[in-house]
């Protein structure tokens, strides 16, 4: 299973956890399951008409998904993806 | 022609022609475009931050709290020690700026995600930058800073922006009295995104000392996630010790996007080409004109638009 790493700011809308562990064998159908086991995270990641909100990054490894095949990238089984801001806002609980 | 002689040259200048001294002072511009829609007797005003050396609000607060800094002792013209602090931008090239004028090193926590720009520039000028975990955000960084000032002491002068007085000091002695001066003592309402809240504070308790009346409006990201770099949530965010929850007359909370498409608005209907926390200045100051019959607003905008250009929003219509 791929894993998800959350950022601080996120993790109370995500049970609290910073990796959530997902299924799914592209980039879209791994953010789904995630948004799927926590639906509180969905505003926070996607527009009303449902795309990746302009600041939001996705990174598999040192890459953003976005200069891969965005959504349909490719996962592989322990492959770790991390949602990160563009900027740093900053929180902690 | 006549040349000049070097005794001449001496007396060239009535007073020093540092870069510190070009602090401050900056303009205020007219909103006219976007107002339109304003009562007559309303005026909104940007306070164009990035006319100062480093380009942006922070060498207010950052020169102030170098010159406290000798002052105190903390630093010296030796450079044995270096100033260090978190930032994700904008305070980390204001240090680097006046601690080379200074000889004083620079050491910087920052989060991995600040954009590239601003890492180069902060490279360009010299600082030495600790980069930390972009998921962590500034909070992440301050804990950092925290950690390597508590080990190393001998080398470091914490200088903590978000505790430092000296950073709200700067605006109670330069941003309050300027904006009392420009406006002729008109100004009526005050707004300022709030990042350790060190604007709000200083010029807000100026502006309170004045008058009274004049209503402080502080402007927060409306999530604890969002893209407006340089502030924060303050609910959820380690709170800056120099943050005075009372002092604000009216918080607002301005959504990224609407941010963003205010910060194209700005560039594209005003010829302001600014980032994304003057979008949300911006509009927190709009919304409150379109509530007064008469007024004078002026909102702080913090700096221009060069930094954020690998933002994906600009090439929005």
């Amino acid at each position: 299973m791929a894993t998800i790493r959350i950022p601080t700011p996120l993790r109370p809308y995500a049970g609290g956890n910073a990796e959530v562990p997902v299924s799914g064998n592209t980039v879209g159908a791994a953010l789904n399951d995630l948004t799927a086991r926590h639906p509180d995270l969905r505003k926070h990641l996607y527009t009303d008409s449902g795309e990746l909100r302009a600041f939001v990054n996705v990174f598999l490894g040192q890459e953003d998904v976005r200069h891969m095949q965005g959504e349909n990238t490719a996962l592989k089984e322990n492959d770790q993806l991390r949602i990160v801001p563009s900027v740093a806002g900053g929180a902690m609980g | 022609m006549p040349m000049l002689t070097q005794p001449k040259l001496n007396f060239l200048y009535s007073e020093p022609a540092t870069l510190e001294s070009r602090v401050g002072n900056t303009p205020l511009i007219r909103l006219s475009r976007l107002a339109a829609d304003l009562a007559p007797a309303v005026q909104v005003f940007a306070k164009a931050e990035w006319f100062n050396p480093s380009g942006s609000v922070k060498d207010r607060p950052a020169a102030n709290i170098l010159r406290a800094a000798f002052e105190n002792g903390d630093l010296d013209s030796s450079g044995e020690r270096r100033l260090l602090d978190s930032t994700s931008g904008n305070m980390g090239i204001a240090y680097a700026t006046f601690g080379a004028t200074r000889g004083i090193g620079i050491t910087l926590a920052v989060p991995a995600n600040a954009s590239p720009e601003r890492l180069s520039i902060l490279r360009a000028l010299g600082a030495e930058i600790v980069l930390t975990d972009p998921l962590e955000g500034s909070d992440g960084a301050i804990l950092e800073a925290r950690r390597l000032a508590h080990e190393r002491p001998d080398r470091y002068y914490y200088a903590n922006q978000y505790s430092n007085p000296a950073n709200w000091q700067a605006h109670y002695l330069s941003t309050g009295p300027e904006i009392i001066e420009q406006t002729d003592g008109q100004v009526t309402h005050f707004v300022a995104g709030l990042g350790t809240s060190g604007t709000l504070t200083g010029t807000g308790r100026r502006l309170k000392e004045y008058n009274p009346a004049i209503q402080l409006v502080a402007v927060q990201p409306d999530a604890p996630f969002h893209g407006l770099e340089g502030l924060k949530h303050m609910d959820t965010a380690i709170k800056p010790a120099i943050y005075d929850e009372t002092l604000a007359d009216v918080n607002l909370s301005v959504n990224t996007e609407e941010a963003q498409r205010m910060t194209l608005r700005l560039a594209r209907e005003e010829g302001l080409f600014v980032g994304i926390s003057a979008g949300a200045a911006a509009v927190a100051a709009l919304d409150v004109a379109r509530t007064l019959d008469e007024g004078v607003v002026v909102a702080i905008f913090p700096d221009a638009g060069f930094k954020y250009l690998s933002e994906r929003f600009w090439s929005n219509k």
